[in-house]
């Protein structure tokens, strides 16, 4: 079997690949947003602490 | 030996403790996410019905089961949150749903690109699509209630009202393929046994296993997020590392 061969799936391309890509494109966004709250929430913390200091 | 089990039922504890067990879930899910997809689309034979179009299976079949389980685990945590008020139940329930939400979508958005080839429609309003589609709903529903009442507390008792009401549609979808003449297939592994063949086992336990440590690890992170931003007046949440440096 030839890499061709594999990505044509026989026909279904679009629906195999269409299915595993959206699945890696919710997965990939999932995890940067989850990061990037917990960025924003230390980031938040931080200001809170500074805004104390300065009182 | 005396075990306080309550220990991490507080989320300062409980915050530092997931903190260490994130990495060991997502390298483990990543790995596993590997193996099965080799498995899956290597090892595994061409399905003498449905030719290739069938590997779609192994990512439909995880993401359906554990769209369902997460709700029930949600539905859980909200219901222990209600009974018990305990804050930290209340958050764990806030922090599976959009991950639960973004499952139910994956199982609808892949059961619609198999079904196109296999049935010739991307939907067709049968008893087993329409009751997935309304376990998206419900998540979205328990999202929206969350996000529209200001009071955190209050917000988490409105919701876990909707997601215990709601989980009565898990045990509908579980049996629809059995309860009404619908064009989904039944299941093919039940209880019971499975006439799968065993390379196509082995791909599909493996990636259930790996969407599982998944929602894990991401549902982790995000409760540690929604810790933060809940206990922000606390002193404990002042004095973490990554807040002091």
């Amino acid at each position: 079997m030839n890499w061709g061969e594999f990505f044509a799936m026989n026909g279904y391309a679009l629906y195999v690949w269409g299915s595993y890509g959206m699945a890696l494109l919710i997965f990939i966004i999932e995890i940067i947003l989850v990061r990037h709250r917990k960025k924003l929430a230390v980031q938040q913390l931080r200001l809170l602490r500074d805004a104390g200091k300065e009182e | 030996m005396a075990i306080n089990w309550f220990k991490y039922a507080a989320p300062s504890s409980f915050y530092g403790l997931i903190g260490k067990m994130i990495p060991w879930f997502a390298w483990s899910s990543g790995i596993l996410f590997i193996i099965g997809l080799y498995i899956g689309f290597f090892v595994a034979p061409t399905d003498v019905q449905q030719g290739e179009a069938y590997r779609i299976m192994f990512i439909h079949v995880p993401t359906s089961i554990l769209s369902m389980f997460v709700y029930l685990v949600m539905a859980g945590y909200a219901a222990m949150g209600l009974i018990f008020n305990t804050r930290l139940s209340s958050m764990m329930a806030s922090a599976l749903a959009p991950t639960g939400a973004l499952l139910a979508f994956l199982s609808l958005w892949t059961g619609a690109l198999w079904g196109k080839p296999m049935w010739g429609a991307w939907w067709v309003w049968d008893a087993r699509l329409t009751s997935e589609l309304v376990l998206l709903f419900l998540y979205l529903g328990f999202i929206a209630l969350q996000a529209a009442i200001d009071d955190p507390r209050r917000a988490d008792r409105a919701s876990a009202l909707l997601a215990i009401v709601g989980s009565v549609n898990v045990p509908i979808i579980y049996f629809s393929v059995k309860w009404w003449n619908t064009l989904h297939q039944g299941s093919t592994v039940k209880f019971s046994g499975t006439s799968m063949h065993v390379a196509m086992q082995q791909a599909m336990y493996t990636m259930l296993l790996a969407c599982w440590l998944y929602v894990i690890a991401v549902s982790l992170i995000r409760v540690r997020s929604i810790i933060l931003e809940r206990e922000r007046n606390t002193q404990w949440v002042t004095d973490l590392p990554e807040v002091t440096k």
